[in-house]
């Protein structure tokens, strides 16, 4: 069947059996890589984008019940050349070591920043502590969500 | 500095297998180690611009490929910038020599005159109208490294010793990045149905129903016991591969119990014993003996693993995020039965592995597909309970230590006495691929083995104190099977050695009567780690560590990696109440001359965060046919809520060789956490991880 989304800001149409994992839709159909697959049971984050504004798992979303929402993924957020705020800080920072939760993890600061432009350290924890990171760079990470907010306003990248 | 050359220059001895001077004034560097995380690519490429006199931004690096990268074998063992950075620093400089020399000859000047400004050339400080670019030629690198050039002195570096970004981040926080991303031409999706254990015949496979819930059209390929589902839709080959375990029939599947997952189900196994050391028996005195344990953990890499292959025109094309290409090649070559100069295997970015996981058992699994459909690119995806269950794991290891003291509660003998499996099962040594196994001629099973002391040994690594101890000797119980498949993980045995050692500091420290800093140092002549220690001791305040038993603990833990890389010491500052709860962790390391002092402290502080994941959190569970820890809620590891604060810092100490240091905080860190909670609790848990349950059990005995 086809479903009609709304990916970082752009009306898309995909042809995909409704039960089809949203995470798949975005990675094969609409071959955006940044949104990765870690676990398939909504458990470590890799997986993270916003529904409306939400930061929510796709590894186990079926894309028929995300039809007609907004979605957005890390390419959204900025790109190598116009990085947001968020995607900045983190390279400022050398926030990553294997780098495979970043993606995740910078969806669900974004989320953060957008309802909460001063977040505290212990916000900043909440808000990622759905999220793995197995390399052991969460100091790191909690800085540069720290950094993004002190470059405040406007947080957006590049236009999607 | 040793004056024989690096084995990576040994292997690859000529100039032009490593450097090349490119049309776009860039610098090509091709290196055989390969990106797992820890910024070796840039700490690499500092050295080459340092020795080169190029900026950092002219070097393109290559790495991990086996048609146009030299081969340095596997990148491990912290050995990345102490082997391949030593090589890089002499290849350069050779090169540059080469280079000034034969231009001084066409100037009529002394090569002294020269000097090299982002690689124009000056003499006298004035342009000379040449620069690499246009100057050097095939006859500077028609020759075999020599090793004889003079790299620079440490005090002129300008770009080795300052921290550098990294390249890589850009792609990993904006989109694709991975192996995971690659998209080729005609690829197809797989999956596998994995044969539960070696020896295990699939009797009947119910192809049909597999079909039915993939939901639309795959192909299902079979080679002996081996089964994978491929198609263009990688939904419908992942939901084959989930239902396919339950339409499928085996037969000759072992059979686990939970008894096998501590690591004391070692003691009376069949094992290779070894004696090293101090060949006397102990001497007659006051006995002291405690042992500790940590059980199997996971590498638990955050991606699946991932491989692609494709077989075209008699030639097989594999990318791997393994951690080295020509091993991998040549065992994929061996048992595909293929000449090796038909394989080419090049690196591509996963997910930080720590060590030996499935990424190469994943690019068989490609491979074994692409031979049986050529002209497609096959993709393998592992599931996430396919990694947890098949990947090789990190034996569980249990030490007990036998000191004999003296009046005073020094010891003046000291037994290490280590029971566990093989710490490395690499394919290239002596170890088995997973897929192998299910092959119409599966190998032999894989014969036990550890790396030799000269490599810094396995289940013995760091069992040997580094203190002033009269009598030093270790026993090493080689279990000759294990449970399940075991190989290297980040430090190998020094996680559990170091924490045998060092919790029995302190344990024989409170039975003399002693502080356990100043037990430590009045047992410690080496200069290095006295001056770490001090320093840990000072910033965490050790002096005004409260009485025992509080439930705050502070304790600290030291460790010279191997005996013979970084040195670390790491003191922790927690609090237990049901559970442990980190609050402050410190870190001191002195690793010689430090490339990049950004990235190696991202590397010290990634150690201790992992370290104390597997100290309080991580144990494979053993049952029924297999590993029963196969997500996250069975296999937790450590999360943001739950890292504490960290300051760590490098001694500064550039003229004394480069030590590794991806490990170095990797052993003191669990020690100096279980000393911390005997600090806290006033009793001591020997037996890792240091869980709610092992707490309530050392609180009531």
């Amino acid at each position: 069947m086809t479903i009609d989304l709304i990916v970082n800001g752009q009306h898309v149409t995909v042809d995909a059996d409704p039960t089809t994992p949203l995470l798949d839709v975005l990675r094969n159909h609409l071959d955006l890589k940044g949104t990765r697959y870690g676990c398939g049971l909504e458990q470590c984050g890799t997986c993270m984008v916003l529904i409306d504004g939400d930061p929510t798992y796709s590894c186990a979303r079926e894309t028929a019940s995300v039809a007609g929402r907004s979605i957005t993924t890390i390419e959204g957020l900025g790109t190598p050349e116009r990085p947001h705020a968020l995607q900045r800080a983190f390279l400022e920072e050398q926030a990553g070591q294997c780098g495979y939760c970043l993606s995740g993890i910078i969806i669900s600061a974004k989320a953060l920043l957008d309802r909460n432009p001063s977040p505290s350290r212990a916000d900043i924890v909440a808000a990622l502590d759905k999220h793995l990171c197995r390399c052991g760079t969460h100091t790191r990470i909690i800085a540069a969500v720290q950094k993004a907010a002190l470059m405040g306003a406007p947080l957006l990248g590049a236009p999607a | 500095m040793s004056d024989t050359l690096p084995l990576s220059i040994t292997n690859n001895r000529r100039l032009d297998k490593w450097l090349r001077f490119q049309p776009d004034r860039t610098v090509r560097l091709a290196v055989g180690k390969v990106e797992i995380g820890q910024g070796v690519l840039i700490a690499l490429s500092q050295i080459a611009a340092e020795e080169l006199d190029v900026d950092l931004a002219r070097i393109d690096i290559l790495s991990g490929d086996t048609r146009d990268a030299p081969d340095e074998g596997s990148t491990s063992s912290s050995l990345s910038i102490e082997v391949s950075g030593r090589s890089v620093r002499l290849i350069s400089a050779e090169l540059r020599a080469r280079v000034l020399g034969r231009l001084a000859q066409r100037l009529n000047c002394s090569a002294d005159d020269l000097t090299i400004e982002d690689g124009a050339f000056l003499q006298d400080g004035n342009p000379t109208g040449h620069d690499y670019w246009s100057f050097a030629g095939p006859e500077d690198f028609a020759a075999d490294i020599t090793g004889t050039a003079h790299p620079k002195s440490p005090s002129a570096y300008k770009v080795v010793g300052q921290p550098a970004p990294r390249r890589d981040l850009i792609a990993k926080v904006s989109g694709a990045a991975f192996i995971h991303d690659i998209v080729r031409p005609d690829m197809l999706h797989a999956r596998t149905l994995r044969q539960p254990s070696r020896g295990a015949k699939l009797q009947s496979l119910d192809e049909a129903a597999i079909r039915e819930a993939a939901g639309s059209p795959i192909q299902i390929v079979r080679v002996g016991d081996f089964v994978a589902f491929v198609g263009q839709d990688e939904t419908a080959v992942q939901r084959a591969a989930v239902a396919a375990p339950n339409h499928a029939n085996w037969t000759g599947v072992r059979v686990l119990s939970p008894v096998q997952q501590e690591a004391a189900w070692f003691r009376d196994q069949p094992a290779d014993d070894r004696h090293l050391g101090d060949p006397d028996p102990p001497p007659a005195g006051t006995v002291v003996s405690e042992t500790y344990s940590r059980p199997f953990v996971a590498h638990a890499a955050l991606a699946p693993s991932c491989g692609l292959a494709e077989y075209r025109d008699g030639h097989l094309s594999v990318w791997s995020h393994t951690q080295g290409v020509y091993p991998l090649r040549n065992s994929l070559a061996d048992i595909l039965g293929l000449p090796r100069e038909r394989v080419t295997v090049r690196h591509s970015h996963g997910a930080g592995c720590y060590g030996h996981n499935g990424a190469d058992d994943a690019a068989l699994d490609a491979a074994i597909v692409a031979m049986q459909m050529p002209g497609h690119c096959i993709r393998v995806q592992w599931r996430r309970e396919e990694e947890f269950g098949f990947e090789p794991v990190s034996t569980a290891h249990m030490t007990r230590i036998q000191a004999v003291l003296d009046d005073a509660g020094r010891p003046i003998d000291w037994t290490a006495e280590v029971w566990a499996g093989s710490h490395v099962q690499r394919p290239v040594f002596g170890g088995t691929m997973l897929a192998h196994e299910a092959l119409p001629n599966p190998p032999p099973p894989a014969k036990a083995n550890d790396p030799t002391e000269a490599n810094g040994g396995g289940g013995t690594r760091n069992a040997f104190p580094a203190y002033d101890f009269p009598a030093k000797r270790v026993i090493h119980h080689l279990a000759l099977q294990t449970p399940v498949r075991t190989s290297s993980l980040r430090g190998l045995g020094a996680l559990p050695n170091i924490y045998a050692l060092e919790c029995m500091m302190d344990e024989l420290a409170e039975r003399a009567g002693v502080d356990p800093v100043a037990y430590r140092l009045s047992l410690l002549s080496d200069p290095r780690a006295r001056h770490l220690i001090q320093d840990v001791a000072s910033r965490c305040g050790w002096s005004e560590r409260g009485p025992v038993g509080t439930g705050r603990g502070l304790g600290l833990a030291w460790g010279r990696y191997k005996n013979k890389a970084a040195y670390a010491c790491v003191a922790v500052e927690l609090d237990v109440d049901q559970d442990i709860t980190l609050r402050r962790a410190w870190c001191a390391a002195d690793a010689g001359l430090v490339i990049n002092p950004d990235g190696a402290r991202n590397q010290l502080e990634g150690g201790i965060i992992h370290a104390a994941s597997m100290t309080l959190k991580e144990q494979v569970t053993l049952d029924g046919d297999g590993i029963t820890s196969l997500d996250w809620d069975r296999y937790p590891i450590m999360k943001f809520s739950e890292v504490p604060e960290i300051e760590a810092t490098i001694v500064h100490n550039p003229d004394q060789p480069t030590l590794g240091m991806g490990e170095c905080t990797f052993g003191p860190t669990a020690a100096a956490i279980g000393n911390a909670v005997a600090h806290a609790l006033g009793v001591r848990i020997r037996d890792m991880p240091l869980t709610r349950q092992r707490i309530a059990a050392a609180l009531v005995r």
